[in-house]
């Protein structure tokens, strides 16, 4: 037989179209059988409990990325958290930082979509196509794995420190992204590309304290892609500088 | 009033692929009800067939060779003149998206790599890792951006517009400003995937209610083949996750409770890579005869890669090992995964042809939502990314065509359909009623229990009735709050109407189809029957509101139907 334990959910709540009403808690308490997810316990207290409850959810098997939020303090996707990975039956949730609210758990992406938008988020081919596939070795390919894996579910930005002071940073899933095609070996961007990151408001904003890469729940890796992308950058200054004197 | 030449419903691989064929040439939106890289494409884990004849040992293989296979699986109901498309385009379409930047796992000579896949003649499954339907829908919305393609992400679409056999666009709830919004538009294309949810146990994701192909059914427009299920004979137990056909294809074996590989008793030629059908009756069979393993959340069979070795395993099915970590605290380089079969993809769907045009002028559909068909009775693994994709392309072009012709929309239908629609909001929000999610639960409970791998009449029977019954509650549901903006208890109720529709037209064709046939059996009809059988069922809305069955050839080109045995 399962046993089922009692559990507190403590959910923060805010309607952007009600601002007098203020952020509050909203407190539930509900049994729940041991492997339980947050994101199940969520559905139910929706179903169940209080309709008018709101957050976003949809793969439920860590893939989507329309999840994220923060879970006792941490940031993560409610699906892949189990409810009893905490030492304490208080479950507190919050919407993911650095966005605003729009109602409950679910924040406007918009300033996350519109850094990923700016890095130009595909391949850039100046080649004609070739009638087959364009080749790529193993190792090639295997150098964009990190970055492949990213579900832009924005955790990543919710953890970074840095857009709470610099609003326009471009963040770590768009830096991630665009590391993603400068290395991957069909991309034939032009090196000028990677200027609309070269600023104070681009890779050169990042503290490099790894907080996006603690709370990435794919093993991604954003900050190698600052670092990279700053060295990429610098390596081009110094061409511009010493034509010819590199080989 | 908002205004397209061309509206496109649902953001994964299928309305991505139409928008970016037509976005150059046309006034193009896409609407979807979660951001466009949430859509369940992401999911899809193990490949997308084509014959590119990369792995050495598919050197002989031919699109026509894929087209048969996909034949065959289908159990001869595919419609072949569309098979013949697919097969033949899957070739271009995967060299397309590799152009367009896809990162698909490589052979050691720099080429696309390939794996085996079930009822496959040959390894002709392009991959990356385990994750090729990210890879593929991240790829097709970084063209749409790169397009600049108009998309209203977090849309909800209500309700579609057709009157007199014409479409003339939808009604949708804006869910970020809670605004209901007329959408006109010359053509109309539906890419809004299968109807998963509508079963207790899915490997879907939650958005997969059907809501498209019921609105389009419901609005007129005629569904096909509807008792067409697919059973994934590999979820993981208790939340049904996929465990991907790859892990067999990879090598990986089914083991009942006597440690014993099961398929040999059924399949000896093909054992765990004989086609998803067969797969899943056979595990079911074991679970039902004793022989499968007791866990509380169910029975189970397991899933055994451990001999692949940690390096295979993290190389090829590394989305596979975190998902039993994660969700079941299984790793699969040390433990057997417990598995069992479960609903997974809707064959039938929204009547269209080849071209992917509907009988309603102006509207159109692609992908899981419609059924061309393609699949006919089993759709093989590898199939329904390449699906998504090419008909998503052949919609692009059939539209393309197809404008010119077009009479503009009328606006006069879509205010009629936005007041019905306002109409049912304030009902739906009215206090005092029934919760949704009681109707949805005994819903996905009937679909689970008596119209699942194995049917008989008598269950059938049972499952209509309680669906009736269930549509009369429908009326008195009602949800918590009249807010518009981000509330998913309404979009889940609005939904709830067409996924009702849906279980309804998937029962009465299962009722009325007396053979057995690819995913479709029948213990008291086990075998298939030609003579009166070969043919589609066509669900069309009846007066009453109950569906009304005819029937339509299918289409036999070259492939005269013949036993199917692996």
């Amino acid at each position: 037989m399962i046993r089922e334990s009692a559990y507190t959910f403590k959910i923060l709540r805010y309607d952007a179209r009600e601002p007098g009403n203020g952020p509050r808690f909203s407190s539930y308490r509900i049994r729940v059988i041991p492997g339980l997810t947050v994101l199940a316990v969520l559905l139910r207290i929706r179903d169940e409990i209080d309709g008018t409850l709101s957050f976003r959810s949809s793969c439920r098997s860590a893939v989507c990325g329309s999840c994220a939020m923060v879970i006792n303090g941490k940031i993560d996707l409610a699906c892949r958290t189990q409810v009893a990975a905490f030492d304490t039956d208080t479950i507190i949730l919050e919407p993911l930082p650095n966005f605003e609210v729009i109602r409950d758990l679910v924040v406007d992406m918009t300033p996350f979509w519109r850094m990923y938008d700016k890095i130009s988020p595909y391949l850039i081919r100046q080649s004609p196509d070739p009638e087959k596939e364009i080749p790529q070795s193993e190792a090639e390919r295997a150098r964009i794995d990190q970055y492949v894996n990213c579900i832009l579910c924005a955790c990543c930005y919710g953890a970074c420190p840095v857009p709470s002071r610099e609003a326009d940073y471009i963040g770590p899933a768009a830096a991630a992204k665009l590391e993603r095609f400068v290395l991957d070996s069909r991309d034939e961007r032009p090196a000028g590309a990677l200027e609309v990151v070269d600023d104070e408001k681009g890779v050169w904003a990042c503290d490099t304290v790894f907080r996006c890469i603690d709370a990435c729940p794919k093993d991604v890796r954003p900050t190698d892609a600052v670092v990279g992308l700053r060295k990429t950058l610098v390596k081009g200054r110094f061409k511009r500088l010493f034509p010819g004197g590199e080989k | 009033m908002l205004n397209h030449d061309i509206l496109i419903v649902g953001g994964g691989l299928t309305g991505l692929r139409a928008a970016v064929g037509l976005c150059d040439r046309f006034n193009v939106g896409l609407i979807s009800k979660v951001y466009p890289t949430r859509s369940h494409s992401i999911a899809a884990q193990g490949g997308i067939n084509a014959a590119l004849t990369n792995n050495p040992d598919s050197r002989d293989d031919s699109w026509e060779k894929h087209t048969y296979d996909t034949i065959k699986g289908s159990d001869f109901l595919a419609d072949q003149d569309a098979v013949e498309i697919m097969c033949k385009e899957a070739i271009k379409i995967v060299y397309e998206m590799e152009h367009w930047g896809c990162p698909f796992s490589r052979f050691p000579d720099g080429t696309i790599a390939q794996r085996p896949f079930g009822g496959a003649g040959y390894p002709r499954t392009c991959y990356s890792a385990d994750i090729t339907g990210h890879v593929l829908l991240n790829t097709l919305y970084e063209r749409a951006v790169a397009k600049g393609v108009k998309i209203y992400p977090e849309w909800f679409v209500a309700a579609l517009c057709i009157e007199e056999d014409r479409c003339h666009g939808v009604v949708a709830l804006d869910l970020t400003r809670g605004e209901l919004i007329p959408v006109a538009a010359d053509a109309t294309f539906f890419g809004t995937g299968g109807y998963g949810r509508v079963y207790q146990h899915s490997t879907n994701a939650l958005i997969n209610t059907g809501g498209g192909i019921g609105m389009a059914y419901a609005a007129g427009a005629p569904l096909k083949d509807m008792e067409f299920v697919q059973f994934h004979p590999t979820s993981l137990i208790g939340t049904n996750i996929l465990m991907t056909e790859g892990c067999r294809g990879e090598g990986g074996f089914l083991f009942n409770n006597q440690h014993e590989r099961f398929m040999q008793r059924y399949v000896p030629s093909a054992m765990e890579l004989a086609p998803r059908d067969i797969v899943s009756r056979c595990i079911q069979t074991e679970i039902n005869e004793g022989r499968g393993f007791d866990h509380p959340l169910g029975k189970y069979i397991q899933l055994d890669i451990r001999h692949l070795g940690e390096k295979k395993i993290l190389e090829r099915l590394p989305g596979i090992r975190n998902i039993c970590i994660d969700f079941i605290g299984i790793d699969p380089v040390l433990e057997p995964i417990p598995i069992m079969p479960c609903q997974h993809y809707s064959m039938g769907g929204i009547d269209v042809n080849e071209r992917c045009a509907s009988d309603i002028r102006g509207f159109y559909a692609g992908g899981e939502c419609a059924c061309v068909s393609v699949h006919g009775a089993n759709r093989l693994g590898g199939n329904s990314l390449l699906d998504t994709i090419v008909f998503g392309k052949v919609a692009s072009r059939t539209i393309a065509e197809d404008l010119p012709h077009l009479a503009p929309p009328d606006e006069k239908p879509l205010m009629r359909l936005k007041e019905e629609v306002e109409k049912k909001i304030r009902r739906l929000t009215e206090p005092g009623r029934e919760k949704p999610y009681r109707i949805h639960a005994d819903l996905g409970a009937v679909m689970n229990e008596k119209v699942g791998i194995f049917r008989t009449r008598g269950e059938l029977e049972q499952a209509l009735e309680t669906v009736i019954g269930i549509k009369k509650r429908y009326r008195d549901v009602g949800v918590s709050s009249p807010a518009r903006h981000m509330n998913y208890e309404l979009t889940g109720a609005l939904e709830l109407e067409y996924m009702l529709e849906v279980s309804h037209t998937i029962i009465l064709g299962a009722l009325l189809r007396e053979e057995s046939r690819g995913a479709h059996f029948r213990t008291d009809f086990s075998t298939r029957n030609d003579r009166d059988w070969l043919k589609h069922t066509i669900a069309r809305r009846g007066a009453d509101g109950a569906p009304v069955i005819s029937f339509k050839d299918v289409v036999i080109t070259r492939y005269q139907p013949v036993e199917r045995k692996y």
